[in-house]
C-alpha cells in the first residue's frame, strides 16, 4: 500500500529498503521526514494531536501520488502519516520517491509533501501552557503548493 | 433529500457533534445552500460556521466548492483548512 495512516512510529530506513528491494532500475531515492517541534507560533508545545478524515485522507493522498507519477519519471512513492497523540521529537510523516535519477525523485517528493500539506484532511491540535489550540493553516503552505500549478 | 454531514476538528467541536443525518428541503441542493441552511438553524451551527475562518467542504470525500451539487445519500463534510504533514 503506497498510503498508510497509522498511530505507530515508522522506521524510515526499513521503509526505504523495502521500497527499493529487488529493483535495479532505481538510481535515486528521495525521502522527507516531518517531525514534531517543541515550539510553534511563539508558544511551547507539549503534545500534538492529529485528527483525520478516514477514507478521504487515503483517497486524497493516492490522487496526489498519481499526479506526481504522471509528472515525473518515478517508480514508487510511499506516504506514511501518523495520527493520534504525538510529542516533540516524534516523527509525523514520511514521503519516499524512487526514480532512475535524482531530479525526478527530489521533485516528486517535494510535490507530494506540498500537496499533502494543503489537500490531505489532517488537523493538528497542540497543547501549550495557555491551553489547547487548533493549528492555523499557513499562507506559506498555500504558496508552496501553488508554485506547482500549471497554467493551461 | 437525505444527506450525512460530517464535522471535523474545530468545526466538530463548535458544532458539538461529529456527524448527523439530515433531511433537506428541496431547495437545498448545493454545498453552499447546505452551509446557509445550517447557519440558519441557529446555535450551535451558526457559531461553528461564522467563528471559524474559511471552512472547507468535501462531497463524497472530494474537496467541494459552494456550487457543488448534493445527491440523495451524499456524504458531506465541513472542516477548517487542513494542517497535516
Amino acid at each position: 500500500m503506497p498510503v498508510r495512516i497509522q498511530r505507530e512510529d515508522f522506521d524510515a530506513g526499513a521503509q526505504i529498503a523495502r521500497l527499493r528491494a529487488g529493483d535495479p532500475r532505481i538510481g535515486a531515492v528521495a525521502s522527507f521526514v516531518g517531525v514534531a517541534r517543541d515550539r510553534n507560533d511563539g508558544a511551547a508545545v507539549s503534545t500534538l494531536t492529529l485528527e483525520h478524515y478516514p477514507g478521504m485522507t487515503e483517497k486524497s493522498i493516492e490522487a496526489i501520488i498519481n499526479e506526481a507519477k504522471s509528472r515525473w519519471a518515478v517508480f514508487e512513492i510511499l506516504v506514511i502519516h501518523r495520527i493520534g497523540e504525538l510529542k516533540p521529537l516524534d516523527q509525523i510523516v514520511l514521503v519516499v520517491a524512487t526514480s532512475s535519477h535524482r531530479g525526478d525523485a527530489f521533485a516528486a517528493c517535494e510535490f507530494v509533501m506540498d500537496y499533502l500539506k494543503t489537500e490531505a484532511p489532517f488537523w493538528k491540535k497542540e497543547s501549550t501552557p495557555a491551553g489547547e489550540r487548533w493549528v492555523d493553516a499557513r499562507e506559506s503552505d498555500e504558496a508552496a503548493r501553488s508554485r506547482w500549478e500549471r497554467s493551461g | 433529500m437525505r444527506v450525512t454531514v460530517l464535522y471535523f476538528a474545530g468545526v466538530r467541536e463548535a458544532a458539538g457533534r461529529d456527524r448527523e443525518t439530515l433531511e433537506l428541503p428541496a431547495d437545498v441542493a448545493t454545498v453552499g445552500a447546505l452551509r446557509a441552511w445550517l447557519i440558519a438553524r441557529g446555535s450551535p451551527w451558526a457559531e461553528a460556521f461564522t467563528e471559524i475562518r474559511r471552512i472547507r467542504a468535501a462531497v463524497a470525500q472530494d474537496m467541494a466548492a459552494d456550487e457543488t451539487p448534493l445527491a440523495e445519500g451524499a456524504e458531506v463534510a465541513f472542516f477548517p483548512p487542513v494542517t497535516g504533514g
